[in-house]
């Protein structure tokens, strides 16, 4: 093994590690934004469980993001130096202003989102989750904006030695692949969040306990889920139509086409042999392929034997994580269709087989966005800066025995961490929901805490909000 | 006159190395003061008097990491590789003792394994961060194998680090905390601050010693007779603590330990002037284009006093000493 390969893979276990938490916590952030907002505006007690609930789930996986995500932040530097020192007038930028703009905010409200609720008033608790879950869009913002400018490069020249300069910051942001990339990978995530939530509350539905809970939990999640499923799969699609125009070769991947053809089929299963570039096995659907890709019958798609052999991307990866991706995806329509179809029927909290299937599609879009991934990121090889530099020369020349050791010990720990994370989030899952308690007696000494912490409206919840327990009661 | 922005964004990024090293260093003092602790109990309130604003620290080390890329992207590239047992090392540490923070409070059965994970994490990733301190002072060779970093120097600042950090996780205690923690903070910062002084006077003494160019820097006519006051002015401040110590003046051995830092690390600064990769590559030689420094020095005129307000408004939140049974679990 040499050090480039053995980085790319601590790279890509580091990576596809990290994005499982941050997608985790930016659905979970929403979701717990959506509750404390409902609580406010209705005084439902069962609003207020749920956002504590979530609140304790939220911060095992927010932890998780922390440390997995300062490794990264080291990494570009300790592993691809060579690429930092090239890239670094136009990408460096957009880290500094993830840390100012995104984890700066969410580090600064999270501990009054954790252990505030008894410090400041219930307004400022709720603004405190605004600001966390918006400085966790900010960050993918920022990130997805480095992502985006390697895989579509734009605003840019490349100078004398080789270092890119930047032109225009606009174009060099706002790079064409960012828009669809943004939407897609954010919506990921609140997809991500609805089937978690959807999936702990099926869970107590099927055990029949926390009923109340569960229902209020079960219901919100089904929506978002029947909402986001048919938008992320739209948005899917302009995302491939985007790909086809900046990254022929990649799409050509996806797709295993490969001799650029007019009538091409859709290919939904095959084996594609690099070597004699063909595939085996193929299951075609005709002219599919030009219609989905070109919106023509027969539009023309670009084949991978357009470029020569060192500069294609290693087919058989893209190919099968992008039909992963999409299955999970119309998987989950599936089941929120199925959903919503149970919930007009007046059966949704009783078919215990539909809960218990929503209990296990909780991993479901975990395993789409880690496909996904690896779409974006094996069909762009041999590229990191697509078109301008190779992935092979964009590696710190380390000792081998250097990284192979922090790979082992990544591997090891990350598992060790996965553990960890599974026996303590289940066994909050286990314990429930808190029951409603008499609020904490304030403990206030003189001198030294001087404000009081302004109490919670109370269990009984006296105040009505503005929409009174009118519309949302219909959707418990 | 033009602006020479790789000179301020020296000083930016000596803001932020010196951020970072006052705040996390009083939370990973916290993790290396853990297993000395009398009891479960003080444990606890030493854990929730950082838990709300611990993450808030260490960003000051990403923001560190992300100025360096963008603004001295030379060193940042030759810096890290050089230097990756131990920032990786660093990194496994950093992950232990941040986890440990979530994981702990949950845990019953284990939990003697997360305080563990909390101490020896802070320690080494305390004891990392001063190797790469000094290796740094040491300069890079060009081409650096996977154990050059390694030096008697390096170990020394690397423990000099952990007993500063240590002095800082004490005097925290005294401020934040009352009870038998508070009085644990009392007890553990006299031997933390003596430790730390003689670590500050060895590595004072070696690195002169050991490196002409630092000795010209300091030993020269006209700065010599700017940079005397500078030990006097430790010797001061050491005393200042040791008195404040046992005293109601509780914030006094606290704010102490901080200028003793920022003391320590103007030192530093003062030596390696101007130089990104000490004895080879200068501020200048390793900055990034002026387009790309304009573009991240506008961001931080405008949003680095937002930030620093909201974090003060979070220690507001949170000030006063940590009461007993807080936090959300
Ligand atoms: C789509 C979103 C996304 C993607 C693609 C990435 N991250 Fe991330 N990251 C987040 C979204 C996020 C987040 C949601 O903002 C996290 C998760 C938990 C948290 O605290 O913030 C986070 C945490 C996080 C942290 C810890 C921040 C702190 O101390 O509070 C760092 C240093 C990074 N990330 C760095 C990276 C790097 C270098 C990446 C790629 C090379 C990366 N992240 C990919
Ligand atoms: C968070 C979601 C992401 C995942 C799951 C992911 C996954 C991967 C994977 C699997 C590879 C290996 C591809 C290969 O070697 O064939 C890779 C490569 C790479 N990615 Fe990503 N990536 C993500 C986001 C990013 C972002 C945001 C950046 C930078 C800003 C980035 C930078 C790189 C670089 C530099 C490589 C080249 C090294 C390599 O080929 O392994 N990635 N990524
Ligand atoms: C049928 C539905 C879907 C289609 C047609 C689709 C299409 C695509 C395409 C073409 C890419 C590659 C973009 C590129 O780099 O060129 C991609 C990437 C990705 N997909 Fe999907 N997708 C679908 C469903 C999903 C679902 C359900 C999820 C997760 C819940 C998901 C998550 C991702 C992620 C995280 C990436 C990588 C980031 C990016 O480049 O946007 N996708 N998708």
């Amino acid at each position: 093994m040499d050090t480039v390969l053995l980085s790319r893979l601590q790279f890509a276990w580091t990576i596809g590690y990290h994005i499982l938490w941050p997608a985790y916590t930016i659905g979970v952030s929403g979701f717990i934004v959506l509750v404390s907002a409902l609580f406010l505006a209705t005084g439902k007690p069962v609003y207020r469980e749920l956002m504590r609930f979530w609140i304790h789930l939220f911060a095992l996986g927010f932890a998780m993001g922390v440390v997995t995500g300062v490794v990264l932040s080291y990494e570009i530097g300790t592993n691809w130096s060579i690429f930092a020192a090239e890239s670094a007038n136009v990408i460096g930028p957009f880290f500094t202003y993830e840390v100012l703009t995104a984890f700066f905010l969410e580090a600064g409200f999270i501990g009054v989102m954790l252990f505030g609720l008894n410090r400041v008033g219930p307004k400022f608790h709720f603004f405190a989750c605004v600001m966390v879950a918006l400085g966790a869009m900010f960050s993918a913002f920022w990130i997805l904006a480095a992502n985006s400018w390697m895989q579509t490069p734009a605003g840019f020249t490349v100078d004398a030695d080789g270092k890119f300069e930047v032109t225009s910051w606009w174009q060099a942001i706002f790079t064409p692949s960012l828009p669809y990339r943004f939407l897609h990978m954010v919506t990921a995530a609140y997809i991500t969040g609805a089937f978690v939530v959807l999936g702990v509350s099926g869970f107590y539905l099927w055990q029949r306990r926390h009923a109340d809970f569960a229902r209020a939990g079960f219901s919100l999640a089904l929506w978002i889920a029947l909402i986001l499923t048919p938008v992320q799969i739209l948005l899917g699609d302009q995302h491939g139509l985007n790909t086809l125009r900046y990254q022929p070769v990649k799409l050509a991947a996806i797709e295993a086409r490969w001799h650029t053809a007019r009538h091409v089929p859709l290919t939904l299963f095959a084996w594609p042999d690099m070597a004699k570039e063909r595939n085996d096995y193929a299951v075609d659907i005709p002219d599919l392929g030009s219609l989905i890709l070109t919106h023509s019958w027969d539009g023309e798609v670009t084949g991978l034997t357009s470029v020569p052999p060192q500069d294609r991307p290693y087919v058989p990866l893209p190919f099968f994580a992008f039909r992963l991706m999409a299955g999970i995806g119309f998987l989950l329509l599936a089941i929120a269709l199925a959903g919503s179809f149970l919930r007009w029927r007046g059966k949704l909290y009783e078919t215990r087989w539909f809960a218990m299937l929503c209990a296990f599609s909780s991993p479901l879009p975990f395993i789409a966005i880690l496909a996904g991934w690896t779409v974006t990121e094996t069909g762009r090889q041999p590229y990191v800066v697509y078109g301008y530099l190779r992935t092979a020369e964009a590696a710190a020349a380390l000792p081998v025995s250097a990284v192979a050791t922090s790979l082992i010990l990544f591997v090891l720990v990350y598992l060790v961490l996965l553990a960890a994370f599974f026996f303590y989030a289940m066994r909050l899952v286990l314990r429930g929901p808190e029951e409603e308690r008499p609020e904490p007696p304030e403990r206030v000494r003189p001198g030294i805490d001087t404000a009081p912490s302004r109490a919670w409206p109370g269990a009984a919840a006296k105040r009505a909000g503005p929409w009174g327990g009118g519309p949302w009661d219909k959707f418990k | 006159m033009t602006l020479d922005l790789p000179l301020l964004f020296a000083l930016l990024l000596g803001f932020g190395i010196a951020m970072y090293v006052v705040m996390d260093g009083f939370d990973l003092g916290i993790g290396i003061l853990f297993p000395f602790a009398p009891s479960d109990a003080d444990r606890d309130s030493m854990m929730n008097s950082v838990a709300p604003i611990w993450d808030g620290n260490e960003t000051w080390l990403v923001l560190g990491g992300t100025l360096l890329i963008a603004a001295f992207p030379v060193a940042y590239a030759t810096l890290l590789p050089a230097f990756y047992v131990p920032l990786v090392l660093m990194l496994f540490a950093l992950i232990f003792r941040g986890i440990a923070f979530e994981f702990r409070f949950r845990a019953e059965r284990f939990r003697a394994l997360w305080d563990w994970a909390f101490a020896l994490g802070s320690a080494l990733a305390g004891f990392c961060q001063g190797i790469v301190l000094g290796a740094f002072i040491n300069g890079v060779p060009e081409q650096p194998g996977a154990l050059s970093f390694l030096s008697g120097f390096a170990v020394v600042s690397g423990l000099g680090l952990v007993a500063g950090y240590a002095l800082l996780g004490a005097t925290w205690l005294i401020l934040k905390t009352g009870g038998s923690t508070g009085a644990f903070g009392q007890r553990a910062a006299r031997p933390a601050l003596v430790a730390t002084l003689a670590f500050i006077a060895l590595i004072s003494l070696w690195t002169p010693l050991a490196h002409e160019p630092i000795r010209a820097r300091w030993f020269s006519l006209p700065n010599i007779l700017f940079l005397w006051p500078v030990p006097f002015v430790t010797a001061v401040t050491a005393l200042v603590i040791w008195r404040a110590v046992p005293s109601r003046y509780e914030a006094v051995p606290f704010l102490g330990s901080i200028f003793l830092f920022l003391l320590a690390l103007s030192g530093l600064g003062v030596s390696v002037f101007p130089y990104a990769v000490p004895w080879r590559v200068t501020l200048w030689q390793a900055a990034s284009s002026t387009p790309t420094l304009d573009f991240i020095g506008v961001g931080v005129l405008v949003i680095l006093p937002i930030i620093l307000a909201y974090l003060a408004y979070a220690h507001w939140i949170f000030r006063g000493k940590v009461r007993a049974g807080e936090g959300y679990h």
